[in-house]
C-alpha cells in the first residue's frame, strides 16, 4: 500500500489494516464500468439477503410510508452516534467542513436533542453529512476495487468493505464506550437503515422485487450513487449518436 | 502560417475557420435559456400532477404525457434496447417503443408520486458535451433535498430531454440494464420484451 502518505505514526496501523482487508483490491478492466469478478459469489449472497429481506420486511407489496416516532428516534440517536466518525474521517479527508459540521452537530444533538434522540441541528439549518472510512480510502486515491455484496449489508465494493473493517476500529464511541456498550452503538448507528428501508420502501421493493434482474440493478444503482457521493466522474450518454451503438 | 500564402486567401479562409471552430455549438439554436426553461414547464407540470389529489390510475397517464410532450421516447426506447434493436423490424421497434412509453411512464411515475406535497425546482443550466443539463432539486416533505438533472438536446428543431440524473442515478443506464435482462428472460425476442414491458413497472 504505497497509495497514501504515510505521514504520522496514528496512520500507519490503519494502513496496515487496509493492507490486510485489501489483498486483492482488484483493478478495474479498461472500458468498463463494473468491476465485478466475483459476480457468481454475489449473487448467491444477494439472493441470501432477498430472503432475509423478506423475513424481516415481510417482502413485496409495502408502501412507502413515514417511520413511526419509535424507528425514527432510535433512527436519530444511532445517526448521532455517527457523527464522531464523521469527524474523525473528515480530519483524514482534510475536509474541514465535514469534521466541523459532524462536531457542531454531535454537540448539539447530544444536549438539546436529548441524546440525539431529536434533531434540532437540521432545524438550525445544520443538516446531517455522513462519511466513512471508504470515502477517506477514495480521497487517498485507494481504487475502488472489485464490486461486492456483502452478507446483509448489501452492496459494496472491496475499498468500502475494506472502509467498514475500518470503522469498526476507529470509531471513537466504541473506544469511548468499551465492550458491551460498543455492541449497543453499532446496532442503533445500523437503525438508520431499518428507518430508510420504511422510508423508501417503494423504491427498494421495485429494485428488489420488482426488476428483472434486481441484482444487476442493485449494483448499478450503488455504483452510481457511490460515485456520485465521492464526486466522481460520472457516464454520459451522447444523444447525437447511434442510440443502439451505446 | 507560410508567406507566400496570398493574403486574400489568408482573409477569405479565416472567417470559415472559425466558423469550422465553433460549427458544433453554432449548429446548436437551442440555448442555455431554452434548456432551462423548457425544463422549467416539464417540473411545473410534474409538480402539479403531484399535487393535483387525482388517484394514482390518472396521475400515471398524465406522466405518460409528459413523457410524450417533452421527452425523446424514441430515442431512450432505443438507447435502452442498445445493439439488439438494429436486427428488429421497424414494426417491432414501434411496438416495443409504445411498450416502452407505458412502462417507463408507470414506473417512473410511482415514484414521483412519493412526492406528494413536495416540489421541484430550476436551480441552474449549462451546457455539457453536445447538449444541455439542467439542474434541479426535488424538496420533499421530511427529506433533505436532493439533486434531478434533465440532460436536454435539439432535435428537429424541438428541445427534448433523453436522460435524467437522480442523485447520480442514471435513468438510461438503469433502463439499459433492466431492459437488456427482460430481453435474456424474453429469449432475446423483441416481440416477447414488448409483451412482457406492457406488463411491467
Amino acid at each position: 500500500m504505497t497509495a497514501f502518505p504515510q505521514r504520522t505514526r496514528v496512520l500507519r496501523p490503519v494502513a496496515l489494516c487496509v493492507a490486510l482487508a485489501l489483498p486483492a483490491c482488484s483493478p478495474a478492466p479498461a472500458g468498463s464500468d463494473i468491476n465485478d469478478p466475483y459476480e457468481a459469489q454475489n449473487r448467491a449472497v444477494h439472493e441470501e439477503n432477498k430472503r432475509l429481506d423478506t423475513a424481516v420486511f415481510g417482502g413485496p407489496g409495502r408502501e412507502s410510508r413515514e417511520p413511526g416516532p419509535f424507528v425514527k428516534g432510535l433512527a436519530n440517536v444511532g445517526s448521532n452516534l455517527k457523527a464522531p466518525r464523521n469527524v474523525v474521517n473528515g480530519i483524514l479527508q482534510a475536509d474541514p467542513e465535514i469534521a466541523v459540521t459532524n462536531t457542531f452537530r454531535f454537540v448539539i444533538n447530544s444536549t438539546f436533542g436529548l441524546a440525539g434522540l431529536f434533531d434540532p441541528a437540521t432545524a438550525l439549518g445544520i443538516p446531517r453529512k455522513d462519511t466513512d472510512f471508504g470515502a477517506t480510502l477514495a480521497r487517498w486515491g485507494v481504487p475502488e476495487g472489485a464490486y461486492l455484496e456483502l452478507p446483509v449489508v448489501g452492496p459494496s465494493t472491496e475499498r468500502d468493505a475494506a472502509g467498514r473493517i475500518v470503522d469498526l476500529a476507529l470509531d471513537p464511541v466504541y473506544w469511548y464506550l468499551g465492550t458491551p456498550g460498543a455492541y449497543g452503538a453499532f446496532a442503533l448507528q445500523s437503525a438508520s437503515r431499518i428507518e430508510s428501508r420504511q422510508r423508501f420502501a417503494g423504491t427498494y421493493e421495485s429494485i428488489l422485487y420488482g426488476s428483472a434482474d434486481s441484482y444487476a440493478q442493485a449494483r448499478l444503482l450503488y455504483l452510481q450513487s457511490r460515485r456520485y457521493e465521492l464526486g466522481q466522474e460520472e457516464e454520459v450518454f451522447d444523444p447525437y449518436e447511434d442510440p443502439y451503438a451505446q | 502560417m507560410p508567406s507566400n500564402v496570398p493574403r486574400r486567401a489568408v482573409l477569405t479562409l479565416m472567417p470559415g475557420a472559425v466558423a469550422l471552430a465553433v460549427w458544433p455549438y453554432g449548429a446548436m439554436a437551442m440555448t442555455v435559456d431554452e434548456a432551462r426553461s423548457k425544463i422549467g414547464r416539464v417540473v411545473a407540470d410534474i409538480n402539479a400532477i403531484i399535487n393535483s389529489g387525482k388517484p394514482e390510475a390518472a396521475m400515471l397517464k398524465d406522466f405518460e404525457q409528459i413523457l410524450v410532450r417533452y421527452a425523446d421516447v424514441n430515442y431512450i426506447a432505443k438507447s435502452a434496447l442498445g445493439p439488439a434493436g438494429r436486427s428488429a423490424s421497424a414494426a417491432e421497434i414501434a411496438a416495443y417503443t409504445q411498450a416502452f412509453q407505458g412502462y417507463i411512464a408507470r414506473k417512473y411515475g410511482r415514484r414521483f408520486r412519493e412526492f406528494i406535497g413536495g416540489e421541484i425546482e430550476v436551480v441552474d443550466a449549462r451546457p455539457l458535451k453536445s447538449f444541455y443539463e439542467v439542474q434541479t432539486i426535488a424538496k420533499l416533505k421530511g427529506e433533505a433535498p436532493f439533486e434531478v438533472r434533465w440532460h436536454v438536446f435539439e432535435k428537429g428543431g424541438k428541445s427534448q430531454f433523453f436522460n435524467l440524473i437522480i442523485e447520480g442515478v442514471n435513468m438510461l443506464a438503469a433502463e439499459r440494464t433492466e431492459v437488456g435482462a427482460m430481453l435474456d428472460q424474453a429469449g432475446r425476442s423483441i416481440p416477447k420484451l414488448t409483451e412482457a414491458l406492457k406488463q411491467a413497472g
